[in-house]
């Protein structure tokens, strides 16, 4: 048994444990959610994450010593958001059509989700930094942390209600969608990659992209319009106000 | 090979990002950068041929990318606790808010004059 421990701290503490780990887990999860029909309350992201969380919990391995190795997924992060140019890049004759429609469909859901979210905060009491850092919701956790620290708000607690709005939009566009009425042309799906883009940026768009290839190259354009839009108009709305 | 290539290139493109976007002060983040710099040089094959072939793999497997920041979200929760259901109600409802209001839009500015396009 001590032999076992011994193996378990070796382990453990080094970067092969968070790799294999959440490599291991996401596969069980994607492999779950393709059998569910990819059910939205299937979503791999969420389910991974809980049982990871959980894991650590039960084994008291610490996030720090979990991160060194999972850093090495984490780090693909960068590439893969270079790389959302490549979707985009292929429908490139209909964004040029119809920018004008996208540029404003941005504008209104990212003010949407922004100002309900500072409004309905403010009015339910919260503290200001708190109500701050609910501005950056929708845009990417890295880039919602920078903002949120420009405008008086929490890094992680932005980073926090960033990644909290992904999932949610993963879990709910698909009902939401359906109950106003957007259809599976490819019109609507443009609609729905790109709302939840918008709204639930990488996770969203992870979900897009799983379920139709129109709605994760729009969903793609939305994440990058929103870091554009949120870096540049978040920051001044704090300034006006 | 092929995809190893295209790895190679958009981790070029992303320290290209990072550096204009340090050096000169940019509001966005090196990867945005990298992104619209690879929008440029896409129309030339020797760079869209392997990008593509590693973007496909990339792209497919985003929801995993996200996973190792999520557990980091998950332990610190208590954060969010702190302030109860409040909190919750702000952010579902602006979730909420934000996905109908993006989809509506965008329908209703698209719908009009591409209504007869047959589905692809």
């Amino acid at each position: 048994m001590p032999e076992f421990v011994q193996l378990w701290v070796y382990l453990a503490s080094s970067p092969l444990f968070g790799l294999t780990a959440t490599l291991g887990v996401y596969l069980l999860a994607q492999a779950w959610y393709m059998r569910m029909h990819q059910a939205p309350w299937a979503n791999p992201v969420l389910w991974s994450v809980i049982a990871l969380a959980f894991g650590l919990r039960v084994t008291g391995v610490a996030y720090p010593t979990y991160f060194a190795g999972a850093q090495f997924i984490h780090f693909l992060l960068g590439p893969a958001v270079v790389a959302l140019a490549c979707p985009l890049w292929e429908r490139r004759q209909l964004v040029r059509t119809h920018w004008r429609a996208l540029l404003l469909a941005a504008l209104a859901g990212g003010a949407a989700a922004s100002l309900s979210a500072v409004g309905l905060a403010w009015a339910l009491g919260l503290p200001p930094d708190v109500v701050a850092s609910l501005a950056t919701k929708s845009v990417t956790a890295p880039v919602a942390m920078g903002i949120a620290e420009k405008v008086g708000g929490v890094p992680a607690l932005a980073a926090v209600f960033a990644s909290i709005t992904g999932i949610l939009s993963a879990l709910i566009g698909k009902a939401i969608f359906d109950a106003l009425g957007i259809d599976r042309s490819r019109i609507g799906w443009m609609a729905r990659g790109f709302a939840l883009g918008t709204a639930g940026h990488g996770v969203g768009a992870a979900r897009a992209m799983q379920v139709n290839p129109d709605a994760g190259a729009m969903a793609g354009l939305a994440l990058g319009l929103q870091v554009l839009l949120a870096t540049m108009l978040i920051p001044l709305c704090n300034s006006l106000l | 090979m092929k995809s190893l290539t295209g790895l190679g290139i958009l981790l070029a493109l992303q320290s290209l990002g990072e550096l204009l976007s340090r050096g000169l002060h940019l509001p966005f983040p090196g990867p945005v950068v990298g992104m619209l710099l690879l929008l440029a040089v896409l129309p030339w094959p020797a760079v869209r041929l392997p990008v593509i072939a590693c973007a496909q793999f990339l792209l497919s497997h985003l929801s995993l990318l996200f996973i190792p920041v999520g557990v980091g979200v998950m332990t610190h929760l208590d954060l969010v606790a702190r302030y109860g259901v409040r909190i919750l109600v702000a952010v579902f409802l602006s979730t909420v808010m934000g996905l109908a209001v993006t989809a509506l839009t965008l329908r209703w500015l698209m719908a009009p004059n591409a209504g007869g396009t047959p589905d692809a």
